[in-house]
């Protein structure tokens, strides 16, 4: 993870190492002795009891081996191994952010830094005048007006079809085309399945959706339009000529330099530390361009130590 | 020329016959491939950069229930001490690094596993070349794609060793690589126990089979 280079002085080396020391110690803490398995390891398991062989790992010489490296999971009889760092995982009703990379009959291509391209059938997908009904050869043709190629999309994963592909679905007004904003690209293991993936944070006039796959976009707010709303057309074209005010735009810049910063330390991403890192940027007067440098750096990491600290502190007393 | 001093029994750079050079790796080294590493051997230098698993780009390529691998290997101008005259045809340099890749790709297939792998693109640049090119392709090959999470039956590892002054060498640099004696390249998966790679250049005396020996007890240790 080397997006962002920064060239530390000496009193900030210092202060980085010892609050990443600070962290490790935290961890440790917490955590109950988890086994790190590099490829080809044996795993340690009980034969007697019945195994259940999961993902990464493989039987050798009645053994049972690692075949990636990670950290080894035991759920019942299963044992498995999670990666550090590998491509996303898809799983059903996860909330996805991804890029349209080919327009095919009925549907379209994302990418979404899976080992295949995701599919968004039309028929998956709400049509834009709010109309239920069946999709019509006319609609096909249209499909252009909807995504095109290098769209930023929003969806859910539906599952997976019998051939192994990847099915997406985007049937409420919240899903759909992004406009007004950044995505970034950030390590998938960052972001930790939640109830919430959408955020608005209202103080900056920012919508925020962390992405499963580790794509996250920060753009403008934009209301969910409602279909009735929606039948008075001259309101859209008006919209699409509309500039995004320079103050949301600094927004946005601020907000996604907080999600660069936060994912090049290794912290996991969730939508209290963005905020919590964009705030303490404002109140201590740090320019958005400034927030990647060396000095904003170790103050974050810091101020995770202080977070966990006192997380973990409360954790005890209940 | 004495590679191996009658005196002391030591070799040029100071190492016995059976001893290494140091090695380092480190992984994570770039940001956009899924998984990368640099590894050295002494002054032999080579960085690995894995992309995927992904689809597979060109469909007519597309095999079932097997994973396409595809290994671009390339020397920096600047790796080896003369400087390196401009090839006249871009095609050379082509069918030369298919025709390595290919050889890289050999070595791995016995190791990967998993059934829902599209494409896995490795890429091999070496930076510095100072002997023992080819182990340290394959061993970078092999940390970039643990990195990448690719799952592998096994680690892959090699090491190359040499045969001169009627001592067996383990793990020859540059100059002792150009002396014209007989040296092998052997990969190896560890726990399995098997070979993926044996690679033998000129002749080979009865004894290089005892080469051959040492280069294995070594890697294992």
């Amino acid at each position: 993870m080397k997006e962002i280079l920064i060239s530390l002085n000496q009193t900030q080396k210092v202060r980085l190492q010892a609050a990443l020391q600070h962290l490790d110690e935290l961890a440790s803490q917490v955590s109950s002795a988890n086994l790190a398995v590099t490829v080809a390891d044996t795993i340690p398991v009980n034969n007697e009891d019945g195994i259940l062989k999961g993902h990464g790992t493989t039987e050798f010489d009645g053994q049972v081996v690692a075949t990636l490296c990670g950290i080894v999971e035991r759920v019942n009889k299963l044992v498995y191994v999670r990666t550090l760092r590998a491509r996303y995982k898809p799983e059903v009703g996860d909330i996805i952010v991804g890029r349209v990379i080919e327009i095919a009959p009925k549907r379209w291509r994302l990418e979404i830094n899976f080992s295949q391209d995701a599919v968004l059938m039309l028929q998956s997908m709400n049509l834009p005048d709010g109309i239920q009904r069946r999709r019509t050869a006319v609609d096909e043709l249209n499909m252009r007006s909807i995504f095109e190629e290098n769209d930023v999309v929003c969806a859910e994963v539906r599952g997976f079809q019998h051939d192994g592909s990847l099915h997406l679905q985007a049937r409420s007004q919240k899903y759909g085309k992004l406009e007004r904003g950044q995505l970034l690209i950030i390590p998938a293991y960052l972001v930790k399945r939640r109830k919430q993936h959408f955020h608005h944070l209202e103080q900056y006039g920012v919508d925020l959706i962390l992405g499963c796959n580790g794509f996250v976009w920060i753009g403008e707010h934009a209301e969910p339009i409602d279909s009735e709303v929606l039948e008075d057309r001259d309101k859209i074209p008006k919209d699409k000529h509309r500039d995004t005010p320079l103050e949301v735009r600094r927004n946005i810049c601020r907000i996604s330099n907080s999600v660069r910063l936060l994912s090049a330390l290794g912290f996991a991403l969730s939508v209290e530390a963005i905020v919590d890192t964009a705030e303490a940027s404002k109140s201590s007067n740090v320019d958005i361009k400034d927030m990647l440098g060396a000095e904003f750096y170790v103050q974050t990491a810091e101020r995770e130590v202080q977070r966990r600290a006192s997380l973990l502190k409360k954790k005890r007393f209940v | 020329m004495e590679y191996v001093s009658s005196l002391t029994g030591f070799r040029f750079d100071g190492r016995r016959p059976n001893e290494m050079r140091q090695i380092r790796g480190e992984i994570g080294v770039l940001a956009k491939a899924d998984g990368s590493a640099l590894f050295e051997m002494g002054n032999t230098k080579v960085i690995a950069a894995v992309f995927g698993p992904r689809e597979v780009q060109n469909k007519s390529q597309q095999i079932d229930n097997q994973a396409l691998v595809r290994c671009e290997y390339s020397m920096a101008n600047f790796s080896t001490g003369d400087r390196a005259r401009k090839p006249k045809g871009d095609r050379n340099i082509i069918s030369y690094s298919a025709d390595h890749g290919s050889k890289y790709i050999n070595t791995f297939d016995a190791s990967f596993s998993g059934k829902n792998l599209k494409q896995i693109d490795i890429f091999l640049q070496v930076l510095q070349a100072d002997g023992g090119t080819r182990s340290a392709c394959i061993n970078a090959a092999t940390l970039a794609l643990a990195d990448a999470g690719i799952p592998m039956r096994d680690i892959v590892t090699s090491c190359s060793a040499g045969y001169l002054c009627s001592t067996p060498l383990l793990d020859l640099n540059y100059v002792e690589d150009s002396a014209g004696g007989p040296d092998v390249t052997v990969g190896l998966l560890v726990k399995m126990d098997k070979m993926t790679l044996l690679q033998v250049i000129a002749l080979m005396p009865t004894f290089f089979f005892f080469c051959c020996c040492i280069c294995f007890v070594l890697l294992f240790v």
